[in-house]
């Protein structure tokens, strides 16, 4: 059991800084959104895993799984209402890849 | 090892030099209210810094269970402090905009300028 | 372990700190208070402070990000680098911070048992907290109790300040000549977006939910008045972000703000009148009830939810009065 609870920490942590080496590396806003909002996601959600298989079938465990619907719910939200405020902006997506020649 | 048990003061002294330095050399008026709640921040550090008893939980009694507990009276006044500091600061806020509204810029010197020439 | 954490948080709170000084782009420079906050909540729990890591989180994460939001909505946006004196004012600086940190070295170690500050009062009521009023939240028995007055005057503090704010900016409906009537709809809100409409409708209920549990569970764990003033301000903060302000002033009227801004302090008081009245001195809270115990537990009880009516109606009151301000 604590191994698994451990493999998804580990698992949950490596998602998460992939998505920050990804939001460092990427060139534009949306492929800097595209990495930091799914990762996230995933790896709080992988922790969050972890924690409850940790925590066994006590009140602790149940008040984790809400805290992990609440993330599954505003993590995508939070990434849409952040694309649309730079659709609004004016940063269109460029459909270029990096070794293109600039236009 | 001795000197990592100091490492929370050192911070503090840090932050409250951030912030004080962004309070008297910054001319923008929110930055000097950012650099205010830095400062804010560093006094709450040092406070709860004190606080913390080696092995202790968070004051929370547990009936049945000796346990050593660490300091409730730093956090009682941070918890007030805490409030008290966001309020400062929406007042400040305040005043800074309709400093804008009336002079039409939020940099000091421009607003000192603007005071002298009139 | 947990020293490594602790330390790395730390250095990162430094480093978000000057990143907050060297940021010209006033909208980066908030964000980044934000994080800041953030992190002190998280450092706050590390050093086993959790009811002020709670209040930490939902005011300075929070309510402060939304409200610097709002005020830098009113103002522009970018900061001209000009620094005043930059020589002289490093050179203080850098100073004054050799002689703190020189000054540290005289302080107890962290954690040290033996340190002046866990000798006088605090060993008495961590003592006295199980016998005198019988709650399991020392912090919570402390803020309402034993230094109660501390409590009532900044619960003043937050009205005054809440004041203030009306004040200077005006209400529509209140204070100022506009009505709420006169708001214009079409201002550009999260509403006509479906997303964050359905999900922000779907969370709002759940989060005025909680508000209430910080609010009432403030004697059993981490919690109280602030904090549940923070959270459901922050839920009706949601709402006005959907809905749009005119929506949201029609749900909670300016009215009722100031009415819920005044009626908070007004309970704390009140609370220290009736006890006068019923014999004992103000805030006393032993005549309360038959029994002594059970009486300081109705006291704090009351006194949390006047603070917490008081904080939500400053709160919300200074949010609208920056979000309806014409631009």
């Amino acid at each position: 059991m604590w191994v698994l609870s451990g493999l998804c920490l580990t698992a949950g942590s490596a998602f998460v800084l992939i998505g920050g080496i990804g939001l460092l590396r990427m060139p534009s806003l949306y492929t800097r959104l595209h990495a930091a909002s799914l990762t996230d996601t995933l790896g709080t959600l992988l922790m969050l895993a972890g924690i409850i298989i940790q925590a066994g079938f006590t009140l602790a465990a149940i008040k984790l799984f809400a805290i992990a619907v609440f993330l599954l719910l505003t993590g995508p939200t939070a990434a849409y209402a952040l694309a649309n405020a730079a659709l609004l902006s004016g940063s269109v997506p460029q459909a270029r890849l990096l070794d293109d020649p600039e236009p | 090892m001795e000197l990592l048990g100091l490492y929370n003061y050192w911070v503090f002294a840090v932050l409250l030099m951030v912030g004080f330095y962004a309070v008297i050399a910054k001319t923008n008026m929110i930055k000097k209210l950012l650099g205010l709640s830095i400062f804010q921040g560093a006094v709450f550090l040092l406070y709860i810094t004190m606080d913390k008893v080696e092995g202790g939980t968070a004051p929370i009694i547990q009936k049945g269970v000796d346990a050593v507990y660490s300091n409730p009276l730093p956090q009682v006044l941070i918890l007030t402090a805490i409030v008290v500091g966001i309020s400062t600061t929406a007042l400040g806020l305040a005043l800074v905009v309709r400093i804008f509204e009336a002079y039409g810029t939020i940099e000091e010197d421009e607003t000192q300028r603007l005071d002298l020439e009139e | 372990m947990t020293i490594v954490f602790g330390i790395f948080l730390l250095t990162l709170l430094v480093v978000v700190a000057i990143g907050i000084v060297r940021a010209e782009n006033l909208f980066t420079a908030v964000m980044l208070t934000g994080i800041f906050s953030l992190l002190m909540a998280a450092n706050f729990f590390v050093l086993d402070a959790a009811d002020v890591a709670l209040t930490e989180a939902a005011v300075g994460a929070g309510i402060s990000t939304v409200l610097l939001l709002g005020g830098l909505a009113l103002v522009p946006g970018r900061e001209r680098s000009r620094e005043r004196l930059h020589r002289l004012a490093l050179a203080v600086v850098a100073l004054t911070t050799l002689m703190v940190v020189y000054a540290t070295f005289e302080k107890p170690r962290l954690g040290d048992p033996d340190a002046p500050v866990h000798q006088h009062v605090a060993p008495w009521y961590l003592e006295m907290t199980p016998e005198l009023v019988d709650i399991p939240n020392v912090v919570t028995a402390v803020l309402g109790t034993f230094r109660g007055y501390d409590t009532l005057g900044e619960v003043i503090v937050v009205f005054t300040a809440g004041l203030g704010v009306l004040f200077l900016l005006g209400l529509p409906g209140v204070i100022g000549e506009r009505n709420v009537d006169d708001l214009a709809v079409g201002r550009s809100y999260l509403g006509h977006h479906l997303v964050p409409q359905v999900v922000g409708t779907l969370l709002i209920p759940f989060i005025l939910l909680f508000a209430l549990y910080v609010q009432f569970h403030g004697e059993y764990g981490p919690g109280g008045g602030f904090q549940a003033g923070a959270i459901f301000a922050a839920g009706m903060v949601l709402h006005s972000l959907i809905a749009g302000e005119k929506e949201s002033l029609m749900v909670i009227s300016p009215r009722m703000l100031v009415l819920l801004m005044a009626g908070g302090a007004l309970l704390f008081g009140g609370v220290g009148i009736l006890t006068m009245l019923l014999g004992g001195n103000f805030l006393d809270y032993n005549v309360l009830a038959e029994n002594p115990v059970a009486g300081q537990q109705w006291g704090i009880l009351i006194i949390e939810l006047g603070v917490g009516l008081s904080v939500t109606g400053v709160l919300l009151a200074i949010y609208h009065a920056f979000a309806a301000r014409s631009r």
